[in-house]
């Protein structure tokens, strides 16, 4: 009897005790803690001991150095990413988020940091024409939910297509490879690092061309995501992004990652400001 | 032995999540169990409105959908809260509800409103004959409740109890979809990486399997302790 | 509390989220969930009924195998049960180009028969304990009259136990709608999948999450009202007469 109190009350301490620990933790304002959404090959994976790497933590931790900050990451699912922004999770994202009309309602962005078109990827022996829609009637597609290739998918191919919408963009890559899916809407370089469609003799091959408009539905490229009151924040990874791009620093790095182009160099008035 | 790809010490990682999860989620569940017995047998019409309310609502919504509101909408909710603090009084404090708090909150409350049930039918069967007994021993109500109502409740709450926990266990697996890496969650990711499901996902239900028989043998034992008394012919010893 | 209130108009305009397009998604996913729950149980239900009967058999060969099914079904998640069929099934070789890959390569035939090897485990106890539990004199009554064990399964236990058996599968029925919201995690657009994606759509989750709880709360009591009907009409016989 004694006991079932005592540890009742031990329970609720522990409770109680770990909200009161991340409560003061919070107080901590120098480091700006950075969410991410994992895995996105290349751009943020983690090795065999569970430490993030990629392209983005390496973009990261560089900006958060020339910023003057110590960061953190925060892993989060992609469908939450916005909400524990709002929710004070974390003090950004920096997680492949493009610039849209409807985030920028919730949200105060960067300038963008790279843009990368999207791409219709299927298995190299189908014959598929993305262009005829009447042709497209009943065949299965997925995407990742809540990217802008949902949004795009379901505006312009709800009527025709099955959509299929996933929580990572792992799945989708993995559902693609089991037959469930015909297609996948896919951002350009997720398809090439998972799939490697661009050689020859992938079983998987790119149709029609690669998609960047309408710019209200693809915007103007990825950025960091801040809430709208951090202006300040902002303003100090802007700044250590035009430094970035301007002393070769984005090319090196991106150079590491990729064998094609996805930079999108800010303008001499971005970054006069 | 079968080689788990390098994943073998993160899915213990989260069989211990899972485990220490479904324990404190049963202590909270048993706590709320208890009022929610008391403000249902109460003669108070709020508190005992109040009961019958909670009850109905958690047991009419898919668990998953209340971890979901909990997980997503109650980081805002309790933020809009202490927004008004900040306001109002210049408290600046944040409260992170992160996946295990809500995972822990959410099933002690789900589990709250079962346990409830259990409880406020357990009370009943305890005979007032023994609490007046006890009164008329001069014990106190806390005594009298210590000594006399629980460990007699508890004779029939038991099998009741049991029964939750087995539902609780399993219910742990659902905080894997919101985030948590509990061992389903390590190895849903390890399937995904690895293209190896039953490589992954037949440990994990071995593991549930294992917990499951020992906290049966477990309630065995504990029932055998509180029926101490009754004799062999009790109703849920048959 | 402006923000609690600019919350609550928003909700109560709502017109940026429940709008006839989101709407239609809450309705795909109410008939996705309805017959997703309707046919695991029904199969569920004729699959229980020969495992139970075998359930009680006094050979261990017939015996010992359903037990180890139901004991395994009903000790692990559902949610594992999913993912290793959904996961599982891509691979058995060849499976992509047999017949049976028009019926997998859906995640709705994956979720079925894995709800329904799910509530099949928990009928079949269910059914179990109501058969083990018939009356003594039923069963004598039906001896007497020189009844053949078949028979008298047929005739005497099998509908005697359906009916004790129908409150526990009336919770059964309830449980298994609620279990049924896992089936969003392998991309079924369900109740609770339609308010994932307008969550994820909106970053709006007490709108999303708090109008699907009241759809499954409808649905809940709607099986309940029909469960109550059952048992008064069925179970008449049972009642303590005044």
């Amino acid at each position: 009897m004694n006991k079932w109190i005592t540890s009742a009350l031990l329970a609720g301490a522990l409770v109680s005790g770990q909200i009161l620990g991340q409560a003061m933790a919070q107080d901590d304002k120098d480091t700006v803690r950075l969410g991410i959404d994992v895995p996105y090959e290349p751009f943020v994976m983690r090795d065999a001991d569970g430490k993030l790497e990629g392209f983005e933590i390496d973009l990261g931790n560089e900006l958060c150095a020339r910023a003057n900050l110590e960061c953190s990451w925060v892993e989060q699912s992609w469908d939450g990413i916005i909400p524990g922004l709002l929710a004070r999770k974390y003090d950004a994202i920096l997680s492949s988020m493009a610039i849209t009309p409807e985030r920028e309602r919730q949200v105060m962005f960067s300038l963008p940091y790279y843009n990368t078109p999207s791409v219709w990827i299927t298995a190299r022996d189908r014959d598929i024409d993305i262009d005829d829609k009447q042709s497209l009637e009943g065949l299965s597609v997925g995407v990742q939910r809540g990217t802008i290739r949902d949004v795009y998918v379901t505006q312009e191919y709800g009527d025709v297509l099955d959509i299929h919408r996933y929580g990572s963009s792992q799945e989708v890559v993995n559902d693609l490879q089991s037959g469930r899916l015909d297609l996948t809407f896919e951002d350009f370089p997720i398809a090439v690092d998972a799939i490697d469609f661009r050689q020859d003799d992938s079983p998987y091959k790119q149709l029609g061309d690669s998609i960047k408009t309408p710019t209200s539905i693809f915007g103007k490229g990825a950025a960091m995501a801040f809430r709208q009151r951090d202006k300040a924040l902002a303003a100090k990874f802007d700044k250590a992004i035009c430094e970035v791009y301007a002393d070769g620093t984005f090319d090196k790095l991106m150079e590491q990652y990729f064998d094609y182009d996805l930079s999108v160099r800010p303008s001499e008035a971005d970054c006069a400001q | 032995m079968i080689d788990l790809q390098g994943y073998g010490p993160r899915l213990l990682e989260g069989a211990l999540v899972t485990v220490e999860l479904a324990v404190l989620s049963l202590i909270l569940a048993v706590i709320l169990g208890l009022l929610t017995a008391s403000a249902k047998l109460s003669r108070n019409r709020l508190v005992h409105g109040i009961g019958t309310l909670y009850t109905t609502l958690v047991r009419g919504v898919p668990d998953l959908v209340l971890m979901m509101l909990l997980f997503y909408g109650g980081q805002i909710g309790i933020n809009m809260l202490t927004d008004q603090l900040y306001y109002a009084f210049d408290i600046d404090i944040f409260i992170n509800v992160d996946a295990f708090v809500a995972g822990v909150i959410t099933i002690g409350l789900i589990f709250g409103a079962y346990m409830g049930e259990t409880f406020r039918g357990a009370f009943q069967s305890v005979e007032e004959g023994q609490m007046e007994a006890a009164r008329a021993y001069g014990m106190s109500p806390l005594l009298a409740f210590r000594r006399v109502r629980f460990p007699l409740m508890m004779r029939h709450a038991l099998p009741g109890i049991g029964n939750n926990w087995m539902v609780l266990l399993k219910t742990t697996a659902l905080v894997s979809i919101i985030g948590l890496t509990d061992m389903v969650r390590v190895a849903a990711e390890a399937t995904k990486a690895t293209h190896e499901p039953f490589l992954f996902m037949i440990p994990v239900a071995l593991i549930y399997l294992l917990i499951a028989t020992l906290s049966e043998w477990g309630f065995a034992k504990l029932t055998k302790r509180y029926n101490t008394g009754f004799g062999e012919s009790s109703e849920w010893n048959n | 509390m402006e923000q609690l209130n600019g919350w609550f108009t928003e909700l109560l305009s709502g017109n940026l989220i429940f709008t006839a397009n989101t709407l239609s998604f809450y309705w795909g996913g109410l008939v996705t969930t309805v017959q997703l729950v309707f046919l695991s149980l029904l199969i569920g239900v004729i699959l229980a009924v020969p495992l139970a009967i075998g359930r009680g058999s006094k050979r261990r060969w017939i015996k010992l195998p359903i037990y180890a099914y139901t004991y395994v079904f009903r000790g692990t998640p559902l949610l594992i049960q999913l993912y290793l069929v959904y996961y599982g099934v891509v691979f058995f070789d060849g499976i992509q180009d047999s017949i049976f890959w028009v019926v997998f390569k859906q995640a709705f035939f994956p979720a079925l028969i894995a709800f329904t090897l799910n509530t099949a485990a928990y009928t079949t106890e269910i059914f179990h304990g109501a058969i083990k539990n018939t009356a003594k004199g039923e069963i004598e009554a039906a001896r007497a009259y020189g009844m053949s064990r078949k028979l008298m399964m047929r005739r005497i236990i099998l509908p005697s136990a359906f009916r004790r058996a129908l409150p526990a599968y009336g919770n059964e029925v309830i449980f298994m709608l609620h279990a049924s919201a896992v089936a969003s995690v392998v991309t079924i657009m369900d109740l609770t999948g339609a308010a994932y994606y307008v969550y994820a759509r909106f970053y709006a989750p007490f709108q999303a999450f708090i109008f699907v709880a009241l759809i499954y709360l409808c649905l809940t009591f709607s099986i309940m009202f029909v469960f109550r009907r059952l048992e008064k009409r069925l179970l008449a016989h049972l009642r303590p007469r005044a």
